[in-house]
């Protein structure tokens, strides 16, 4: 029969074949077309979101840490509160840039654009879809973060080599919260649940070691902080920043890989749960 | 070239928890054929159409889409199809040409041949003029041209349309009948469902009518107006008050009557010749009309005058 041995347009990338109907390899085509949309984005609004976590760094770090002076870190070091909180908010900005887009845009173009309806009718499967959204969420935390990180480093807030670490680490926590924040996403039906997300967001940021040393916290409590993700990577990124380079950093680093796995799995299982069904 | 089915189903069938949307059913489409599915809103049309794009998995049964298993094979499936959803799910966010390039990437499609294909396409639905257009500003017809345009990217060997022209203009419709036309003319198999049967009498060389996801009745147009309906219809108002009085001096002279609330249908093969004889009988209709037979008298009669929703 013909029909049958006549060529399939084949899946592309290693793991094709044992992915199945999962993927083909073409997850660029999904992040091409996002940063084709991009070019008609309205950038003043992408721009804000980048200039939070600078305006904290003045307020908090300038401002109130003059009346702070010297804080210790969690390996010892001494450095200017400034110092203290910039890794932090380093951190904060490649989690708000990832969250930007794995959250509302991801739900507006589910529900409302009926986009992932035309892309999974294609030869594209739901993990060439996740990577593909995922990885330009990532792109916009990694954007946040290095430019944060070259004001950090025109205020002399960076205090070790190691600090160029920051930018590629950096990166990991955004790819980390936009997996989660799309896998999350996800499963999100209503704009109510959507707030859900805002209303954990705010406290993680507060209270994830980022103004102050976890050690203030009671015992639970800091168990609890150190849980939570930001916590990883405030402290990954802050000993990359303050030279305290430890074996500790690698477990922060193993927290995003898990993440991530976790993350893009679940996407990849709800995409096909809602789409391929 | 062989002439093996395209589209094989054996009692497909597909169930939402308790309830069954296709029950059973079974065709083959071949290829270069346009096929139909004719039905009431409900009757399992559109699950029929993702169980065959391989965006929805059967629950029992058979199915086969260009020799391959949905269950184990979509991409592939997927690959050699165009599907043209009953709502158009365009990128807004993107211009006219931006779609279709955009969706041949989709297909791993490398960009140059996007781009030719793009050209071609904005040819083929009359959208040259509008090729740098943000999408949201198309009018309904564009927007139904564009989507047909984007099915096409990958060259499919099938297309299928869910509703293609419900909510156009009679002028947009005929625009698209006319695309359509052409593929059909092309070779591309089509396959449709629709629920307006001019629409399907238009373009369908074959058609099944379903009803609670059932195959009602198979075959052309022509066949199925033969087998289930008569050559003309004698469409006789008396008045709301007097339809049903009449029926029983009708009912002797035609195949079948069927009183409605505001007229009676007389199924003849002679609609004049009926005419006159109910003139004979000194009867006086307020109006008269005599047609021939259509589509639309098999699918009511089928699935019934009833409102279903």
């Amino acid at each position: 029969m013909t029909a049958t041995t006549s060529p399939t347009r084949r899946a592309r990338g290693p793991w094709a074949a044992e992915l199945g109907g999962l993927w083909s390899g073409n997850a660029g085509a999904v992040l091409g077309r996002n940063l084709r949309s991009a070019r008609s984005t309205t950038w003043v609004i992408v721009v804000t979101g980048f200039f939070e976590p600078v305006f904290y760094l003045l307020a908090m770090g300038i401002g109130l840490g003059r009346f702070i002076g010297d804080v210790h870190t969690s390996t010892g070091a001494t450095v200017s509160y400034a110092a203290f909180i910039a890794p932090a908010l380093l951190a904060v900005s490649a989690m708000n840039g990832a969250v930007y887009d794995s959250t509302w845009n991801v739900f507006f173009k589910m529900h409302f654009g009926k986009l992932y309806d035309a892309m999974l009718a294609t030869s594209l499967g739901p993990l060439d879809v996740a990577l593909g959204e995922i990885s330009y969420a990532l792109l916009r935390g990694a954007l946040y973060a290095g430019g944060f990180l070259t004001v950090m480093a025109a205020m002399g807030l960076t205090t070790s080599w190691a600090a160029l670490l920051a930018l590629p680490a950096a990166v990991l926590v955004a790819f980390g919260f936009a997996s989660l924040g799309m896998a999350i996403t996800s499963y999100m039906k209503t704009f109510q649940q959507m707030d859900w997300i805002n209303f954990v967001m705010l406290p993680m940021f507060l209270f994830s070691a980022t103004f102050y040393p976890v050690t203030v916290y009671p015992g639970p409590v800091q168990g609890l902080v150190k849980a939570l993700p930001l916590w990883h990577g405030v402290e990954l990124i802050r000993g990359l920043t303050t030279g305290a380079m430890t074996g500790a950093l690698w477990g922060h680093v193993a927290y995003y890989v898990v993440m991530i796995a976790l993350g893009v799995t679940f996407t990849t299982r709800r995409l096909r749960t809602m789409f391929l069904r | 070239m062989t002439s093996a089915p395209v589209i094989e189903a054996r009692a497909l069938t597909k169930r939402f928890g308790d309830l069954v949307a296709v029950d059973g059913i079974d065709f083959e489409v071949a290829p270069g054929e346009a096929f139909g599915l004719l039905g009431p809103n409900g009757a399992g049309k559109s699950t029929t159409m993702r169980m065959i794009g391989a965006v929805s998995q059967r629950t029992s049964g058979e199915l086969q889409v260009l020799g391959l298993n949905p269950d184990t094979e979509g991409p592939a499936i997927r690959a050699r199809l165009g599907v043209v959803p009953q709502e158009d799910n365009l990128d807004m966010e993107l211009s006219v040409r931006e779609n279709l390039v955009v969706y041949g990437r989709y297909f791993g499609i490398s960009r140059a041949e996007c781009h030719r294909r793009a050209d071609e396409l904005l040819a083929f639905a009359q959208l040259e003029e509008k090729a740098r257009t943000k999408t949201d500003d198309l009018s309904g017809g564009m927007k139904r041209r564009l989507t047909i345009a984007r099915a096409l990217v990958n060259e499919p060997r099938v297309l299928m349309l869910d509703e293609p022209t419900t909510g156009l203009d009679p002028q947009a419709r005929h625009v698209l009948w006319d695309r359509l036309f052409r593929l059909k003319e092309r070779g591309t198999t089509l396959v449709l469902t629709t629920h307006y049967m001019d629409e399907a009498e238009q373009l369908c060389d074959r058609l099944v009518v379903v009803d609670h996801g059932r195959i009602m009745a198979e075959g052309s147009p022509a066949e199925l107006i033969r087998q289930y309906s008569s050559r003309e219809v004698l469409e006789l108002r008396f008045g709301s008050g007097r339809n049903a009085e009449v029926e029983p001096l009708l009912d002797p002279l035609a195949d079948r009557v069927e009183v409605l609330p505001d007229r009676v249908l007389c199924y003849t093969d002679d609609g004049e010749d009926l005419l006159e004889r109910v003139a004979a009988l000194g009867l006086e209709p307020a109006t008269s009309l005599v047609r021939r037979s259509s589509l639309e008298d098999v699918f009511l009669r089928l699935t019934g005058r009833s409102l279903i929703e």
